[in-house]
């Protein structure tokens, strides 16, 4: 603990009391569940991109416990590896130079991306088939894979530009907390390895807290407009970073200014859901009522006989 | 010369009644591809679009094949109603006619066939079913492909992908809503299913909806 400001402690794997599951689901894609009886606490991964050195132990430790295999890629003249998120690497470290107009530094801004387990997770919410994608009531959004029918709509659910679509299996994948590991009492994987403990995992107030110092030591340092990112316009994340930019999170490769569900998903599957089936309903409803008032139209006999007539006298 | 709306194949028998082909054989076959496509193109849609109606991928063996052959199967729609627009479009041009029968839309629902002008091979509202369907289909299969993520995924951004499948779902509403009229008009009015079935209709049917088109036939016009 001299070393470090936070570690976070091996718990106790033997305590059941940590476990987590379908009970403690508060959302489930295109379906609903009954209301938990109990209530997780909400739980927070917190990156502190101020400390993140680039080692990308996170994306190794992430690739180990998902048991996932990343190809070998090529060399795109940045840091960056692989290029962008995949299907088998839920979590990318991003590397931006960005120079600062009021000292002219050069800055290495090193953000961990991933999923952010948004409070309101549009991936959930654009998800079509039941069960497919979950929230429990610590917060956490899991992605259930045999559920999963491909379609890639939480894909266009997601403000932050997260899932992956796996063309092997044609499921969609991304970071799941660890939840597997936090069922257990463990915290994620990326947390475990990170050497400068840039990543810590906790109670969503413990990580408020310690950002709050990390916050007030990087003011102390000259960066008045250090802060916490946890946006609200998602209702809040359940991984959060601290940036010493605060005011600028798109300077940290594209980090989403004031991220929200797309309006047209809101509307996608919101209102266009209940007008298209109505829609649909009611051109069913006048016809049957306009049949049952008006009855079938037939032909008479006399239209025959016309026709009869027409046709006989015909050139033909 | 014969009229614009009269299509190869049509042809009257005298007899008792009096029989008019009214579609080839090749045509009630292109029809019916189209039709099974697009109900099997709104059973599996409509699975994907609300969450009550997913049992509808129980039809296809699950969401996973309901998401891969979807569409496929909006592709045989396209090549099969882009054949049947080839052979319709010509009868579908709109002309003045068309106006004075949609106006009198009232005497149209109310069985008033005597006060509306003589039609020809296809009405005012068959026409726009024809005109609308074909549109629709343009926008669907533009809008479907953006959302084609199995091979096209990286062809477009995730905004227009979002733009792209509201697109696709409320061209889809349309493009239903047309065809529950479609369905519809050709129960209401007795003995037109015939026409895409046998391809014949009696000469009493002409006489009173296409009276034109029959008159046309007969050379009488």
């Amino acid at each position: 603990m001299a070393l470090f400001e936070f570690e976070l402690p091996n718990p106790d794997t033997n305590n059941p009391k940590m476990a987590f599951g379908e009970a403690d689901l508060v959302r489930r894609s295109a379906s609903s569940v009954p209301e938990p009886a109990r209530k997780l606490t909400s739980v927070a991964k917190l990156i502190d991109v101020s400390k993140c050195i680039g080692c990308k132990a996170c994306q190794a430790a992430c690739l180990e416990w998902n048991d996932m295999r990343q190809e070998v890629g090529t060399n795109h003249g940045v840091y960056d590896n692989p290029e962008d998120l995949t299907p088998n690497m839920f979590t990318l470290m991003r590397f931006a130079e960005w120079v600062n107009p009021e000292t002219q530094n050069l800055e290495w801004l090193i953000r961990k991306d991933g999923c952010m387990h948004c409070e309101d997770p549009g991936c959930l919410k654009a998800c079509p088939a039941p069960g497919a994608i979950v929230q429990y009531s610590n917060g956490i959004v899991d992605f259930v894979h045999e559920n999963c029918i491909g379609c890639g709509y939480c894909v266009k659910g997601c403000p932050f530009n997260i899932p992956r679509i796996s063309q092997v299996d044609n499921k969609a994948y991304k970071c799941t907390l660890c939840s597997d590991r936090v069922a257990v009492g463990q915290g994620p994987a990326c947390a475990k390895a990170c050497p400068t403990h840039a990543i810590t995992f906790g109670t969503k107030d413990e990580m408020k807290k310690h950002a709050e110092d990390r916050i007030k030591d990087l003011n102390s340092r000259g960066f008045k407009n250090a802060g916490l990112y946890d946006p609200p316009g998602v209702k809040g994340t359940h991984v959060m970073y601290v940036l010493h930019h605060a005011d600028k999170p798109e300077i940290y490769a594209n980090l989403a200014n004031d991220p929200r569900i797309s309006p047209l998903v809101e509307i996608w599957k919101g209102a266009a859901k209940y007008v298209g089936l109505a829609a649909i309903a009611l051109f069913a409803a006048i016809g049957v009522v306009h049949h049952v008032v008006e009855g079938p139209n037939r032909v008479s006999g006399e239209d025959e006989e016309s026709a009869k007539k027409l046709a006989g006298s015909g050139r033909r | 010369m014969t009229a614009y709306d009269v299509e190869t194949g049509d042809a009257v028998h005298p007899g008792n009644p009096v029989t008019v082909d009214r579609y080839t054989g090749g045509a009630r076959i292109n029809h019916w591809i189209t039709a099974v496509s697009l109900v099997l193109l709104a059973l599996s849609g409509l699975s994907l679009f609300h969450p009550s109606l997913y049992f509808l991928t129980g039809l296809f063996g699950g969401g996973q094949i309901t998401r891969a052959i979807h569409p496929w199967i909006g592709v045989v729609l396209f090549f099969s109603f882009l054949g049947l627009f080839i052979r319709f479009w010509r009868a579908n041009l709109w002309i003045a006619d068309d106006g004075t029968w949609l106006a009198r839309l009232k005497d149209v629902l109310t069985k008033h066939d005597d006060r509306l002008p003589e039609v020809g091979k296809y009405n005012a509202g068959q026409k726009m079913v024809f005109w609308g369907q074909s549109l629709l289909i343009i926008i669907m299969i533009i809008s479907g492909v953006g959302i084609w993520d199995v091979y096209f995924a990286d062809y477009t951004t995730v905004e227009t992908k979002r733009l792209a499948v509201l697109i696709h779902a409320a061209a889809a509403v349309a493009m239903i809503c047309i065809w529950i009229v479609h369905v519809y008009a050709a129960i209401w009015v007795r003995g037109t299913i015939g026409a895409m079935t046998r391809g014949q209709v009696t000469g009493g049917w002409a006489w009173r909806y296409h009276r034109k088109w029959l008159k046309e036939l007969i050379g009488k016009a």
